[in-house]
């Protein structure tokens, strides 16, 4: 490695001369003055401008309002007082908020294998030799994906849940070459929200139907189905799937990948596509994003499955090797015959997920699920005891549940917050003074019954 | 998952400190759950062993046209992880999350300042949903003025895949139009094209050749006296920072994909980040939610007229967070040394390979250069050839294939990150390759030689698809 004195590497980390005319350069530039000089006489221009004389002479160069460089001292220093000015655990606030994020405690082992660089700064792995590593884990998440919702094939991964069930609506319509999707009613409004955006110039309707509903329209796509649904309650997968089935329509689901660690999984009841956000396996909730959309299906209508595939095969000598398959279905093919846009699988959250799940393991999963369970259920029977409160979730819940308050759940929430305690989503647009509460592993005793006595202090002001 | 082993784990939780609470009902719950039964260290062990199987930024040079392999700073992947940013719940009361939204706003104003097209939503998820995002404003906005019939995205033939297969889920029909042979737009073409049905115009600058589109000023002017509105797509941002905004030369819509130009880590395939940012006359029609101060507090807003919602909640936050502190970093000067260096390297590289490798296009590139293996597909080695046996130098193939419309194609680009050594090298590796394909020919066709793997047999791997892992299948192998 040839020298260069205003540049630190190895020996010379101790000569700081910089000669007087040079540019003290940027970390993440390495190039001095010297070395474009040099480059642009090779190029055989005078100067870099000469470069540029496509771009309109008028238009180059404008001016731009924007601030000058930090170190990373004062950046490290400008973003922590970001976070400072935010309310979280991490300074001291207690959650019971769910509804689509939840808090799970993460694995130092995860954590440790999200810091290898190999992993984080891998491209895409269209050339395979390259990227065995990714590929590797993609086809351990596509396995675990099986595996938890007990169906034939999984995909390496969408954007996030609510994408991934609109792609699934989507995906129903093409192999039923029908055009009219049906949700049920008790659906979280994003899922609803993010299918309308999706379906906007596709001819596709969406209708809503009722969770009791016993007749349907003889021209569905598909059924959508959440389980557990926005209120935390397990649905009746099988009889919905069933009477998709008699009607010529695909069953959708989509799932809190959690619930799969106690519950019967979709696959069970014959349902066609299990979506789910995978944000609940060892991502952090991180105000909003990037999570992982998981997508799996039966295996006749693969071909039809949108996003990347991995698949196992043999390189020349005969070795075992992954490479991205099925291919023609994707965009950088077929363009405009598609079946998606997309053009990624996040894989650095599903190599989260992987780790997750590989860390937490057979026993684990089930136990996080387990606890899960019992805190929230712990919680409503709490609850459940205050005056002026009601647990109006039925039947078996999952994570969270419904509670009708006294009064309106914003006020109250309000008033928690004063005392640290971030309250459950007030859902009143959908359920009278209805607050969606969630709890998990995190949450200790402690702060349930906290939570509980507080709830019942605000209940009797009103 | 054959290294399982029964009663093996990984991890153990708290025993649950609340009195035992009825379980659901046997018939609802599942029997069992395959899943790995390994201690600790196995896991650690099985992922840092897979991660050296990788070629990544941190260990590899990246010259991967289009996709701005540049160094993705640990800092930035740091300060997303902190506490107070990575532990925020996306519902929580805004009143809570303030610093978070504050940095969202900041990072619009930096995107709308960098673009010239000033308002944004940093809600798509990735350059693809910043596309279909882009693509239903458009649409939005002549729906809105009773112009229904614009149903026409013309897109160029050098467009990347993702184009078309958003204009079709946006329900446009897709017309193509041709490039001249110097590599630009054909403007009496696009002059034809256009008309009351054009919708859009899509167009990806500097274009997937590395060529700035020298008719830019004519071309918006043809779209918008059709009727039609500009979209950028903002792939090749890296070659213009503070050298040009897109909204200057007449660009309506933009989205950048914030894992290429402003370096937050590809991370094996995503997630990425694509904010779509419009001119002022088009901000009602952003997806929800838009970053905004009133009466000195930050709040997430729904625009007015917005076209919904494209994503669960607000788009990828702590890729938003590597993002903000990248150009904050860097700031003015900074950002514009990005483009300058990016620019030099791509020109040195294309200046020292010309002789050796056909130019399809001879002009100065802007950020990559697109080269034809062609001279050495005569002597029987292809493009792939030549990408693979790359590797075997520790080097990850140029993008291949693509664009489209040239023969061959080696799409080259360097990144402002890389040394002239590395620059250098790397040109020897290639005139070192050109040799052994008139030498030493099998040394390139049956390469990678020192790979975890040689090359794979991928038309098995799709007639009969293995998709998960099974004993059986392994056995097979």
């Amino acid at each position: 490695m040839q020298l260069h004195t205003n540049r630190l590497w190895g020996n010379d980390l101790f000569i700081m001369s910089v000669p007087s005319n040079t540019t003290i350069n940027h970390p993440y530039i390495p190039s001095t003055d010297f070395e474009r000089e040099e480059m642009l006489r090779v190029i055989g221009v005078d100067s870099f401008d000469d470069l540029l004389t496509d771009i309109p002479l008028a238009h180059r160069y404008p001016r731009m309002d924007l601030t000058s460089g930090l170190s990373e001292q004062e950046l490290a220093s400008e973003i922590g007082s970001f976070a400072g000015e935010n309310a979280s655990p991490s300074s001291g606030y207690v959650s019971f908020l769910g509804a689509g994020a939840y808090r799970h405690y993460i694995p130092s082992v995860v954590r440790s294998i999200l810091q290898r660089g190999e992993f984080v700064t891998g491209y895409t792995p269209y050339q395979p030799e390259a990227a065995q590593g990714t590929l590797q884990v993609g086809f351990e998440f596509q396995t675990i994906i099986c595996q938890l919702t007990g169906m034939e094939v999984a995909n390496a991964g969408m954007y996030d849940g609510p994408t991934a069930f609109a792609e699934a609506c989507l995906m129903a319509a093409r192999v039923t070459r029908r055009n009219k999707v049906a949700l049920l009613s008790d659906v979280d409004n994003r899922l609803l929200d993010v299918l309308i955006s999706y379906v906007k110039y596709q001819d596709i309707e969406v209708i809503k139907i009722t969770p009791d509903t016993r007749v349907i329209p003889d021209d569905l796509a598909c059924i959508g189905i959440q389980s557990p649904n926005f209120f935390g309650e397990i649905q009746d997968v099988e009889r919905l799937t069933n009477l998709a089935h008699e009607n010529g329509a695909l069953s959708v689901v989509h799932v809190n990948p959690t619930s799969l660690g106690l519950f019967k999984p979709p696959g069970e009841f014959g349902v066609d596509i299990v979506t789910a956000d995978g944000q609940p396996l060892g991502v952090p909730m991180a105000f909003g994003g990037p999570y992982v959309g998981l997508f799996a299906c039966k295996k006749a209508q693969i071909r039809q499955m949108p996003g990347r595939i991995i698949g196992l095969t043999k390189d020349t000598q005969g070795r075992a090797g992954y490479a991205l398959t099925l291919q023609t279905r994707e965009q950088h093919i077929r363009r405009e015959r598609a079946t998606s846009n997309i053009c990624t699988s996040t894989q650095l959250i599903a190599l989260m997920v992987t780790a997750y799940v590989a860390t937490l393991g057979k026993q684990g999963l089930k136990e996080v699920a387990e606890l899960c369970y019992q805190k929230a259920h712990y919680a409503a029977a709490e609850i459940a005891k205050i005056e002026g409160y009601s647990v109006r979730t039925s039947g078996t819940f999952f994570h969270e549940f419904v509670v009708t308050c006294p009064t309106n759940p914003s006020a109250i929430n309000a008033e928690l917050l004063k005392q640290k305690i971030i309250g459950g989503l007030d859902i009143s647009h959908r359920s009278h003074n209805g607050m969606l509460v969630c709890f998990t592993e995190i949450n200790s005793k402690k702060d349930i019954d906290r939570f509980v006595e507080l709830l019942s202090q605000y209940g009797e002001v009103h | 998952m054959d290294r399982s082993v029964t009663g093996r784990k990984a991890f153990s939780l708290p025993e649950s400190d609340v009195p035992f609470q009825e379980m659901p009902d046997r018939a609802q719950m599942r029997d069992d759950l395959e899943l790995p039964e390994v201690s600790q260290l196995e896991v650690i062990r099985y992922f840092s062993i897979l991660s050296q199987r990788n070629f990544s930024i941190d260990t590899n040079f990246y010259p991967l046209g289009s996709c701005t392999m540049k160094y993705n700073p640990k800092i930035n992947d740091e300060l997303s992880n902190i506490p107070g940013l990575a532990d925020l719940h996306p519902l929580q009361p805004q009143d809570t999350a303030q610093g978070a939204i504050r940095l969202l706003k900041e990072l619009q104003d930096d995107l709308g300042e960098i673009t010239g097209l000033p308002a944004v939503s940093l809600a798509p998820l990735a350059g693809a949903q910043g596309e279909y995002a882009g693509l239903l404003i458009a649409r939005a906005y002549h729906e809105a003025r009773n112009d229904t019939q614009r149903t026409v995205a013309i897109i160029p033939d050098s467009a990347h895949g993702t184009n078309p297969a958003s204009a079709t889920m946006a329900g446009l029909d897709v017309v193509t139009v041709g490039s001249d042979p110097n590599g630009n737009v054909d403007v009496s073409n696009l002059r034809e094209l256009s008309d009351s049905r054009t919708a859009v115009f899509m167009l990806t600058i500097p274009s997937t050749l590395g060529l700035f589109e020298p008719n830019i000023l004519e071309i918006t002017e043809i779209i918008h006296n059709a009727g039609g509105l500009v979209y950028a797509d903002g792939a090749n941002l890296n070659a213009l920072l503070g050298i040009v905004k897109l909204g200057d030369l007449g660009v309506d819509i933009c989205h950048s994909n914030l894992h290429k130009t402003f370096s937050t880590p590809h991370g094996g395939g995503g997630p990425g980040s694509g904010p779509v940012m419009v001119s002022d006359v088009l901000a009602k029609f952003l997806p929800d939610p838009v970053a905004e101060k009133r009466d000195g507090r930050y709040i997430l807003a729904n625009p007015e007229q917005s076209i919904g919602s494209i994503n669960g909640f607000h788009g990828s936050f702590s890729i938003a967070v590597r993002a903000y502190a990248y150009i904050k970093a860097l700031g003015l000067e900074g950002l514009q040394s990005v483009s300058k260096n990016a620019i030099i390297n791509a020109n040195y590289v294309q200046t020292n390979l010309r002789d050796k490798y056909n130019l399809p296009v001879d002009r100065y590139c802007m950020h990559e250069t697109v080269l034809s293996a062609s001279r050495q597909k005569d002597r029987g080695i292809a493009g792939l050839d030549i990408a693979k046996r790359l590797l075997d130098f520790g080097i990850h193939a140029p993008t291949m294939y693509f664009p489209m419309i040239v023969d061959e194609a080696l799409m080259i680009e360097p990144t402002e990150s890389e040394s002239k050594e590395t620059l250098d090298h790397f040109i020897a590796v290639m005139k070192q390759i050109d040799d052994e394909t008139v030498n030493n020919a099998e040394l390139v066709s049956d390469a990678p030689h020192d790979l975890p793997v040689t090359r794979l047999d991928e038309a098995s791997a799709a007639r009969k698809p293995i998709l998960r892992w099974s004993p059986v299948d392994l056995d097979d192998q």
